[in-house]
């Protein structure tokens, strides 16, 4: 397991089809939609790593890791 | 490039998948590998079996033992697998339609039955994979492509049905409520017998636009603020009653399962006296 200070969210803009569920249902609002209508991180220290964005994106393609993760 | 628990338990390589922006179908599949991961059930000894429709094409990207099949007919093929190997869980996901229209006599005998299966159903209330026709779970006044003018059949109530047919186990969620969707789908799937989760899903292609409901967020928000547990709506006054849905267990009892009750005519007729 690793520690909080080890995790952080990751998006793969490559799968992110921009259904806007990360956005709108994070309880901190620190996620946006950029110009191309993608997911990302726009205040990394206001995540409070609760998993929601993961748990309700529907493309995989938000979700808590290891920061050294690739 | 995902998360651990989807690099698991997906087919990485069929991925990202055909479903449509915001369609809830990759969240309620997602969560049934949670679901299994936390039951810690082995990979290779699970068999996921589907019909046809947007819904039935989720075993195509997870990676278990898994099988298409036809529509509706999901459920005839997951008691011949559950039959020749009782010993494998076996999980059917289904369509609102796919379980209820063409397959709704499979779902009441494998209910009567209780034969230790557990089916998943997308509950979008339509066809999504058609295109939009009005399925048996549509409610009455609500938009379809073959209900233009607004559906006037009632709605069925699918995890009622399952349970006044015989199932030991049903209860029903929504694609929102992604931590008690996981604990249902693991009570099911540790049930001795049948075991039905209806989930309260989105289809924001063709029941959305169809009906004005808005983008797949504010579906997703309507799942969130609509469904309520039985419990609670209990207790509400009769005025905020109006327009609620009742989520929540509506049973969970043992009865004999069906493939230990044919182990044991099988027993019986191999153990010597009825042998003859
Ligand atoms: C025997 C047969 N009849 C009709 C069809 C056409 N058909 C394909 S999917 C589908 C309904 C899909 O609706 P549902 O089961 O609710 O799944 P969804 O796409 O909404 O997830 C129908 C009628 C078919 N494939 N086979
Ligand atoms: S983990 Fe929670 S706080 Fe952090 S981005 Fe996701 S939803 Fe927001
Ligand atoms: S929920 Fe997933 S697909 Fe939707 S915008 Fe967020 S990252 Fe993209
Ligand atoms: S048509 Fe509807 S059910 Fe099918 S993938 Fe699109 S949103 Fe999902
Ligand atoms: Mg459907």
């Amino acid at each position: 397991m690793k520690s909080k200070d080890q995790l952080e969210v990751k998006i793969n803009p490559d799968w992110c089809k921009g259904c806007g569920n990360c956005v709108s249902f994070c309880p901190t609002n620190v996620l946006a939609l950029d110009h191309h209508g993608k997911s990302t991180m726009v205040n990394r220290e206001g995540c409070i790593l609760c998993g929601m964005c993961e748990k309700l994106c529907p493309d995989f393609a938000i979700w808590i890791g290891g920061k050294e993760d690739e | 490039m995902t998360s651990e628990i989807v690099q698991k338990y997906f087919r990485i390589e069929n991925l990202p998948h055909i479903w449509c922006p915001g369609c809830s179908n990759g969240v309620v599949t997602r969560a049934l590998t949670m679901a299994i991961d936390e039951l810690g059930l082995d990979q290779d000894n699970v068999v996921v079996v589907s019909g046809i429709g947007c819904s039935s094409r989720a075993p195509g990207y997870l990676d278990f033992n898994t099988l298409h099949t036809t529509h509706g007919r999901g459920l005839a093929f997951a008691t011949g697998i559950k039959l020749a190997n009782p010993k494998l869980d076996v999980i059917l996901i289904a369509g609102d339609g796919d379980v209820s229209a063409i397959g709704g006599n499979h779902l009441i005998h494998a209910a009567r039955r209780n034969i230790d299966i557990t089916t998943i159903v997308f509950n979008n209330n339509i066809y999504g994979m058609t295109g939009g026709q009005y399925s048996p779970t549509t409610p009455t006044a609500a938009k379809g492509t073959t209900a233009p003018h607004g559906n006037i059949d009632k709605p069925f109530d699918i995890a009622q049905l399952a349970a006044a047919a015989g199932a030991t186990y049903s209860s029903r969620t929504t694609a929102y409520h992604v931590n008690q969707m996981v604990k249902y789908f693991k009570d099911a799937i540790s049930n001795k017998g049948f075991s039905m989760v209806e989930v309260a899903s989105i289809c924001p292609t063709y029941y959305g636009r169809k009906n004005k409901s808005g983008s797949g967020v504010q579906m997703m928000q309507a799942l969130k603020n609509d469904f309520i547990d039985k419990m609670a709506y209990e207790k509400l006054p009769e005025e905020k009653k109006e327009g609620k849905h009742l989520m929540g267990v509506f049973k969970n009892i043992t009865l004999p399962e069906y493939t230990a009750e044919y182990q044991r005519v099988i027993d019986a007729l191999q153990g010597g006296e009825n042998n003859e």
